[in-house]
């Protein structure tokens, strides 16, 4: 083994360093998207039996386009998961579908219909009820009975402060509660994915990546997205400020008035709780300038964030992605 | 060939797909107005989006502040509003016409001393404040040392609160030739002075009128402008080998992808490699992502790589030069951080994640421990508590394939991390005695 000792200095080719800078600087689109491709590739090289948190919204479109990137040309080898309020838009559930079969994913589904009941919770009542944080539980259950050691998502820091706080390998006691105070110190890029019996991780490989970000990338790539991200005519009604689509299970006051207005999501959620903006924006080029343009936080315009100043925290701390 | 989507753009928004991303990270505690500054540069970039600026303002306004309190954007947590202090790294975004921006944002008292070298583990650069009135204090001492112990390329020095000291040029003067002394013991590449004053936003993101003496760049101007390219390493070839590829899909029957991230050195295909632990050579057969093939994988790629001949490999090799190759030894001195607030055990074994490798480990001999206030060290052969610094040995069970912290960061560093709780109890930068 003596010869690994030998050190060997080489000088690179004497090529100008304007042009050397100019070959080897990395733009940021491609730094991110290296580092979340190493971080996917850590997930599914140190667990056992990971799987990748799938919504249906644009954040889980492009995490998982990147687990295609990291595993190609084998198949990713961990199953996609949905968990299902039942509160759906439709375009979101015929994405899902259509997308695991073109790619030959497995796709888990758990129904928060399900665990209302198995008499697990109490669904909400009133006008402002929603499945949002009921989903926790079916998502805790899910893990559980899948055996699922790591639960990816595509989980931002950019986008809520306790969020900004949060680690790429987030550990998560037998519980699936998050410790804010006692986390895991997370240097380079060493992730320590260690466990004991019952505990999981949560991991999230686009951290680092914005909202601009993410709308960049989805048209550098030309990546599929649901149609409901694109401006279309629906009909809606306004709550606070807010306009909201008409479906069945919303109910309404007889002060909200249904109109057609051409809308668009910003970001997917459950239908309950998923603003939706007017725009023109009917292709991508154009929702990357109204992004640009923007002056409010995508989550501005969830209604789940806006129940307090602490929502966030206190919903991760239960185990909420 | 996919490789221009690396280098320039032509579907350009507004130069959004051309920028570079810098990391940088900022020391301090509430006192020398490190969250005020990260609030003004948010701010004057125009970062800060309207609903973030009303929640402040009104959460300002129920905490009796006259202004709305810039520094509340960075400080997240509950526990962190309640006692008005930062106590983990938080990170930050935002971005200007030129770069992408992430700030690590660390509290700077010394008791967390863990914090401000996780976020300066994969900084860039590293702004360091000091308060005008206070000129160079311990503190400041240890947040230089700190980035120069993590071989933060540049250094910002940020003269704040210009405006309580009459804008003095003296001064600055004055303090930039006490830190110049200091920064005489340290390894620091670069370092660059700047007078400032967050709260007026003087010399930030806009020139001050209020300093004419001071020729300078902005703050700003020096994060979208110092170059970054060259501080990684593209001398030394390394891939740490991550995870194998193996589709077992009749298309691709024998495709074997050895998947990593490169860090150092440029690979072209061709290229003579040599696999560690084996010592095995081949070479390189193709370079591929998704829909196609690169002609050079290079930092900080993730790539996947086809190799000539069928060898055994997995996660935990090494792929590199034969001319140029790692360290590769069982026994090795690292400058060290302890992270846990259960003091080091000597004699016990830890868990070493290095690369993509982990092996056992035992602390077999403890060298000595800094007083990083002072820059000095404190005492020899005494056991390492939270946050301390210093110097150690250790043991491990098979060999480790490295490069001295100095010459790559990512073949350089180590954590240790506690077996039973499975805790990251400590930081490592690998020394070369050679060097």
């Amino acid at each position: 083994m003596l010869f690994f000792y030998t050190f060997v200095v080489l000088k690179s080719a004497p090529e100008s360093i304007q042009e050397f800078m100019e070959k080897y600087a990395v733009k940021h689109l491609r730094e991110l998207e290296a580092e979340s491709i190493f971080v996917i590739r850590e997930v599914a090289a140190q667990f056992e039996r990971p799987a990748m948190l799938f919504s249906g919204g644009k954040d889980s479109i492009v995490m998982f386009h990147l687990a295609r990137k990291a595993f190609w040309p084998a198949r990713v080898p961990f199953p996609l998961m949905h968990i299902d309020t039942g509160h759906n838009f439709e375009e979101t559930i015929k994405f899902r579908d259509d997308l695991a079969e073109k790619t030959g994913t497995k796709m888990l589904v758990k129904y928060v219909q399900d665990t209302i009941d198995a008499g697990k919770v109490v669904e909400e009542t009133g006008f402002d009820a929603s499945r949002n944080v009921l989903q926790t539980v079916t998502l805790l259950d899910g893990i559980e009975e899948e055996k699922i050691d790591a639960a990816m998502g595509g989980g931002r820091r950019d986008e809520e402060k306790a969020r900004a706080k949060e680690r790429f390998f987030s550990h998560r006691d037998d519980f699936g509660q998050w410790d804010p105070k006692n986390q895991r110190p997370e240097l380079w890029n060493l992730f320590n994915g260690r466990k004991n019996m019952g505990e999981h991780f949560r991991v999230f490989p686009i951290s680092n990546w914005t909202e601009m970000d993410v709308w960049q990338y989805i048209l550098l790539e030309n990546i599929d997205i649901p149609s409901i991200y694109f401006t279309h005519k629906r009909r809606v009604f306004k709550r606070d400020g807010v306009w909201l689509a008409e479906a069945p299970f919303m109910k309404r006051r007889d002060s909200e008035v249904v109109v057609e207005k051409k809308v668009r999501c910003r970001t997917i959620g459950d239908i309950t709780n998923t603003g939706l903006s007017e725009s023109k924006a009917t292709t991508l080029e154009e929702i990357v300038q109204e992004v640009a343009a923007t002056r409010t936080t995508e989550r501005g315009q969830r209604a789940d964030d806006k129940r307090s100043e602490a929502a966030m925290e206190d919903r991760k701390k239960e185990g909420y992605f | 060939m996919r490789d221009e989507n690396y280098q320039t753009q032509s579907q350009n928004t507004d130069g959004y797909l051309d920028m570079e991303l810098l990391r940088f990270t900022t020391a301090g505690s509430v006192d020398d107005g490190k969250s005020t500054l990260i609030g003004r540069l948010l701010y004057d970039s125009k970062s800060i989006f309207e609903d973030q600026l009303d929640s402040i303002t009104q959460a300002s306004e129920r905490m009796g502040n006259v202004e709305t309190n810039l520094a509340l954007l960075t400080d997240g947590l509950r526990a962190e509003r309640e006692q008005g202090i930062t106590i983990d790294v938080a990170y930050r975004y935002f971005a200007t016409p030129k770069r992408k921006f992430i700030i690590a944002d660390t509290p700077g008292h010394i008791q967390y001393t863990r914090n401000m070298v996780t976020g300066a583990s994969t900084a860039n650069a590293a702004i360091v404040l000091i308060d005008a009135r206070n000129g160079v204090l311990e503190q400041t001492k240890r947040h230089a040392y700190i980035a120069s112990l993590l071989q933060i390329p540049h250094v910002l020095l940020c003269v704040n609160k210009m405006d309580l000291v009459d804008h003095s040029q003296q001064r600055f003067e004055e303090i930039k030739a006490d830190f110049e002394k200091v920064a005489e013991k340290l390894d620091i590449s670069d370092i660059r002075f700047i007078p400032i004053s967050a709260k007026d936003g003087d010399n930030v993101v806009e020139k001050s009128e209020k300093m004419t003496w001071y020729n300078g760049p902005t703050l700003l101007h020096l994060l979208e402008t110092i170059e970054i390219t060259s501080d990684k390493n593209y001398t030394d070839k390394r891939i740490p080998v991550q995870y194998v590829i193996r589709p077992l899909r009749d298309e691709y029957h024998d495709y074997r992808g050895y998947a990593g991230r490169v860090a150092g050195g440029v690979f072209k295909k061709g290229d003579e490699v040599a696999i560690l632990p084996s010592g095995l050579t081949s070479k390189v057969k193709s370079i591929t992502d998704f829909e196609g093939e690169y002609d050079e994988a290079y930092p900080p790629m993730s790539v996947a790589i086809e190799l000539e001949d069928d060898i055994d490999i997995s996660r935990g090799d090494m792929i590199a030069d034969p001319k140029n190759m790692p360290n590769a030894t069982q026994e090795m001195d690292i400058m060290l951080n302890w992270m846990s607030e259960k003091p080091m055990t000597p004699g016990a074994k830890y868990i070493v994640k290095h690369t993509s490798s982990e092996v056992k480990c035992k602390i077999t001999n403890i060298k000595y421990r800094l007083d990083i206030n002072k820059l000095e060290i404190k005492d020899e052969g005494v056991a390492f508590e939270l946050n301390d610094i210093g110097r150690i040995t250790i043991k491990t069970t098979k060999p480790l394939f490295w490069d001295s912290y100095k010459r790559n960061r990512i073949t350089g560093s180590l954590i240790l991390i506690e077996e039973g709780t499975n805790n990251t109890v400590g930081a490592g930068m690998l020394i070369d005695p050679n060097e």
